[in-house]
């Protein structure tokens, strides 16, 4: 029983890290950008949802609060960061990216304080389940939740809509999809906004699984988050989304087996070179 | 006067750290997010020789010996993935390194190493690191102009075709990790003898950070400029005490306006109002 406690709470990490990562990896797979400043993205959306749920009282207006903020946020890093430097080798990006995520996080840090703040009213968090010898946090039962509705929404979207179709022909080819009438710039505007709300969603519910909104809380998540991506074989999804969930439950097992050894990041980073070493192009990745 | 000594130390410490640094990202191509695990390694190697009653110039060789073996295994995963893969491996290494150190009792865990012997005076110190920062200077701009400089340069630019002109591409790669990363274990032992106390978390993922916007900010590949970076950002919180508090939000705004407006960085800016580029 134990060890099906640990699988699920691996399983529940594996969706977040989900969230977190299809965004990383839909910008990756645009333009090439490793987008760490996302992790601003999503501690953006858990502060305004902690402090939309504190005032309201309501939990589904601080997810709609948290998402327009992170969606407005996202596109916004695009515009004045990322464009005017598309053209410049890869680590220029990347820097720009480290650079947003560590002035951020010493804004958050100046404006919300250091310590963190917590909810005043989360019933989610002292709400169990028990199934059998189980037992879940609500919490945990909706970020189950939130990743499947959200991943399967983004799959009709990719899959049913003109604009998915578009977003589709611009990965694969942007000057063909460009001469198609596709707006590119449409596109990439539009990928930053699904990759933010994701997040900013991700971000409350985080918060609200360790009752803590803090300044670096986005961080290692984001880090993590371009560890999958490049597990699951950068800019790939499928390949994104099974790196999630194995690194969710590699991280679960290993915090109880590797305690003595190293710390959680430095299992899901063991993981990510031991797989690397073993297959460069990642796990579904395809070799050059 | 002492004031001005640790700060001197500290810069000529950075100016190591970035050189070696700009030998692996800049002459070499191979963008590294961990260059803070190596200072690390060199730190702790150098601290645990010292501890068991080894002398110091011992103890920091065998620290830079920790960090160029450990440097080199990079290496030999820079040979298995590129560019973005590489950048996220290295930054692992970094996380690998702080998370393993963290649990191990033999190296402290969280509270470090204390006590470390420390033979010479502030005046020792100031000039052993101003020493090593001008023997890596002289040595940069040395491989710079030689034979492996500009292997490193075709590897940097384009590795198919540094191979299909019969460079040894694998070779340059390693070597160039092995460099960088022996010149940080080399900070990394003056570091700990000259504080006695290392912890885990003087060689995190925001110090390399750090190093990396010294490289950046100074202007990647050139050796003067690298130099010009490092002593610029580790005068400046210095100079603006005010900034202290508002040390990382300085930083990442002068990252990423660095490289909204000048990509090349100080040497960049050189270039463009001089006509002349920096070594």
């Amino acid at each position: 029983m134990y060890y099906v406690e640990l699988l699920l709470v691996g399983l529940v990490w594996g969706c977040t890290y989900a969230m977190m990562a299809l965004g990383l990896t839909l910008v990756y797979g645009l333009l090439r950008i490793l987008h760490v400043a996302q992790a601003t993205v999503f501690t953006l959306g858990a502060y305004v949802g902690l402090l939309v749920a504190n005032h309201t009282g309501s939990l589904a207006a601080a997810f709609v609060a948290a998402g327009l903020a992170a969606g407005a946020l996202g596109p916004l890093i695009y515009r004045l960061v990322y464009q005017p430097i598309l053209d410049k080798p890869p680590f220029v990006a990347l820097v720009a990216s480290i650079g947003v995520l560590i002035a951020m996080e010493d804004g958050f840090r100046l404006v919300f304080g250091p310590y963190g703040l917590s909810f005043a009213k989360n019933t989610w968090f002292t709400t169990s389940l028990r199934f059998g010898g189980l037992s879940l946090n609500l919490v945990q039962i909706w970020i189950a939740i939130a990743a499947v509705v959200l991943l399967l929404l983004f799959a009709l979207f990719a899959t049913r809509t003109r604009a998915g179709v578009a977003w589709r022909a611009t990965v694969s080819d942007p000057a063909i999809a460009e001469s198609f009438g596709v707006s590119v710039s449409g596109v990439r505007h539009l990928s930053f906004f699904i990759a933010s709300v994701l997040a900013g969603v991700a971000g409350v519910l985080v918060g609200l699984l360790n009752n803590l909104v803090e300044p670096g809380m986005g961080s290692v998540i984001s880090y993590k988050g371009l560890a999958i991506i490049v597990l699951g074989g950068l800019g790939n999804v499928p390949g994104t989304l099974l790196a999630s969930v194995l690194l969710g439950v590699v991280e679960s097992f290993g915090t109880v087996y590797l305690d003595k050894v190293m710390d959680r990041d430095a299992i899901a980073f063991m993981f990510l070179i031991v797989v690397l070493m073993i297959r460069p192009q990642g796990l579904l990745g395809k070799a050059h | 006067m002492d004031y001005y000594l640790s700060v001197a130390t500290f810069a000529a410490l950075n100016v190591i750290l970035a050189l070696g640094l700009n030998l692996i990202s800049g002459f070499c191509g191979q963008v590294s997010l961990g260059h803070a695990a190596f200072y690390g390694l060199g730190a702790y190697g150098a601290a645990l020789c010292s501890v068991a009653g080894l002398p110091m110039g011992l103890s920091v060789a065998v620290g830079m010996m920790v960090a160029g073996a450990f440097g080199i295994l990079t290496g030999f995963a820079a040979l298995r993935v590129r560019e973005d893969f590489l950048a996220i491996v290295t930054m692992g290494v970094g996380f690998l390194f702080l998370g393993a150190v963290r649990k191990q009792a033999w190296l402290g865990a969280e509270m470090g190493i204390a006590k470390i012997p420390s033979p010479l005076d502030k005046w020792g110190y100031a000039m052993l690191a101003i020493g090593g920062a001008v023997a890596l200077l002289l040595l940069s701009l040395h491989v710079r102009r030689s034979w492996m400089g500009r292997a490193f340069g075709a590897v940097a630019q384009d590795e198919d075709a540094a191979r299909s002109i019969g460079i040894d591409v694998s070779g340059y790669k390693i070597a160039a990790f092995f460099i960088g990363t022996a010149a940080a274990g080399l900070a990394g032992g003056i570091y700990a003898h000259m504080t006695q106390l290392i912890v885990p978390d003087a060689f995190n993922f925001v110090q390399s950070v750090t190093i990396l916007a010294m490289v950046v900010v100074g202007g990647i590949g050139s050796t003067l400029g690298v130099v010009a970076g490092a002593v610029l950002l580790t005068l400046m919180p210095e100079m603006f005490r005010f900034i202290n508090d508002y040390k990382l939000l300085v930083y990442g705004g002068l990252l990423l306006a660095v490289m909204r407006f000048s990509p090349e960085g100080l040497a960049g800016l050189v270039h463009r109002w001089t006509g002349r580029r920096l070594a």
